[in-house]
């Protein structure tokens, strides 16, 4: 058997399959650091959405509207390209991981900020009555209720960050779609390699994506 | 330090760069939107047999969504450039086709089941045929629900061009890259005005159907029935 498919083509994938765990692992760092980040960026923002202060409310909304109108590619050239030119050398995990967060983390907030919104007005006025300050009523009243709301969009959320984690690649980043696009490259080995990459990615995707569909009609079944 | 941004914009716009992006831009665009319209005509077709009643078919689309939606678009890119001998455009354009229209099946059924199953026994029960409630109950209504995100498809959509650059596509992201190691691009000011004039341009076309898509979720909430 010849061709892109051939067994010899496949033999030699699997004689190098370490160097695509590596890429693998390297994935999974980077989502799971991205995530935890794009979670925070995104609890602090979409809180602060909800306030009154015209001058937070318009940084928020134009850190909001910047990153999600312009490509991650951009975004990830820019700090990978700027920065060191001011003086600020970063490794490719610390860019890719700020990179993700900084551009999920727009996403993030828009869903944080509206889950609050969802969340019936009485909730606030019931928890101030019973003497609760904003910062309590928000943390043990309004946030335990928004989780609920926002779960199912932010699970998404972190399919895509998985996803877009592939934009290492261009920085040379280390990353599963890094070795894909290189290794590849230098052995001129295609098939087995894309097909056994996009299994990897499936593995790590899959069960995330069918868990938000999962939480997306729990949550349409208790409303 | 004024006089350094005075030079960095200087070296920036000159005829020579600005045609070089502006051609960018033009690819950019041209991918963007031949990817759209094909994956809203394959988006829709797969959306349709997702939601059949052919088990099948069903089976099939259903296989096809899940699978390409949970892998990044970026192994597309690659795949269609090196492993067909279509040219760099038209690949990215099959490329992002293959991606986008699993996103689109899904905004599409999410439509079609947002209409409520009444409707459909309301029109079989006026002797309309599955076709026809289709087409005249819950098509119009469905569209009204997907307006919207479809618009918003159409900025995330421009954004995913700019994974063509990992294969050396000639649009504007990549083009920035090379504008970039042009030797009059020199000092920290020459790279931030460059990235921010293409950041720009990305920006505001984006804005322009991030607006649109806006003011059509404010419609689409005006008329719902529930």
């Amino acid at each position: 058997m010849s061709g892109p498919f051939s067994l010899y083509n496949w033999k030699t994938w699997f004689s190098d399959w370490t160097v695509f765990a590596h890429g693998f692992l390297r994935t999974i760092y980077i989502s799971a650091l991205g995530l935890l980040f794009t979670l925070v960026i995104g609890i602090i923002v979409g809180v602060l959405l909800c306030g009154k202060r015209r001058v937070i409310l318009a940084i928020c909304r134009g850190y909001l509207s910047f990153f999600q109108n312009t490509p991650l590619v951009i975004q990830v050239f820019i700090y990978y390209n700027v920065l060191p030119k001011i003086g600020l050398r970063l490794d490719v995990i610390t860019i890719g991981v700020m990179g993700l967060a900084l551009y999920t983390g727009a996403y993030a907030a828009d869903i944080v900020h509206s889950a609050i919104k969802a969340v019936p007005t009485g909730q606030m006025e019931a928890a101030s009555s019973q003497g609760f300050s904003y910062v309590q009523a928000m943390v043990h009243v309004i946030l335990p209720q928004a989780v609920k709301i926002g779960l199912p969009p932010m699970t998404n959320q972190a399919v895509n960050l998985i996803k877009n984690s592939s934009v290492l690649a261009i920085i040379a980043g280390g990353d599963l779609m890094y070795f894909a696009d290189s290794w590849s490259g230098d052995n001129l080995i295609y098939g087995p390699t894309f097909v056994m990459t996009g299994v990897l990615y499936l593995i790590l995707c899959l069960p995330i994506s069918m868990l938000a569909r999962w939480l997306e009609k729990r949550s349409v079944r208790n409303a | 330090m004024l006089e350094n941004w005075a030079n960095a914009f200087a070296a920036v716009f000159t005829s020579r760069i600005l045609i070089f992006l502006g051609k960018g831009l033009l690819n950019t665009l041209y991918i963007a939107s031949v990817s759209i319209v094909l994956s809203l005509a394959f988006g829709t077709i797969l959306g349709l047999m997702r939601n059949s009643k052919g088990h099948v078919v069903r089976w099939a689309a259903t296989l096809y969504i899940e699978i390409v939606r949970n892998i990044p678009l970026v192994l597309f890119i690659i795949s269609f450039r090196f492993m067909t001998k279509l040219p760099a455009l038209e690949s990215g354009i099959a490329a992002m086709t293959v991606f986008t229209s699993a996103i689109i099946a899904e905004v599409v059924r999410g439509g079609l089941n947002s209409v409520g199953k009444g409707q459909w026994e309301a029109a079989t029960s006026q002797g309309f045929s599955r076709v026809k409630t289709m087409w005249y109950v819950i098509i119009p209504q469905a569209l009204r629900r997907i307006r919207s995100p479809l618009v918003s498809q159409f900025v995330t959509t421009i954004k995913d061009t700019s994974f063509c650059a990992v294969v050396g596509t000639a649009e504007l992201s990549y083009r920035s890259k090379v504008a970039m190691a042009q030797p009059t691009i020199v000092t920290a000011e020459d790279i931030i005005v460059l990235y921010l004039l293409v950041a720009m341009a990305y920006y505001v076309i984006n804005r322009i159907f991030a607006g649109i898509a806006r003011k059509q979720r404010g419609n689409a909430m005006k008329g719902v029935v529930r």
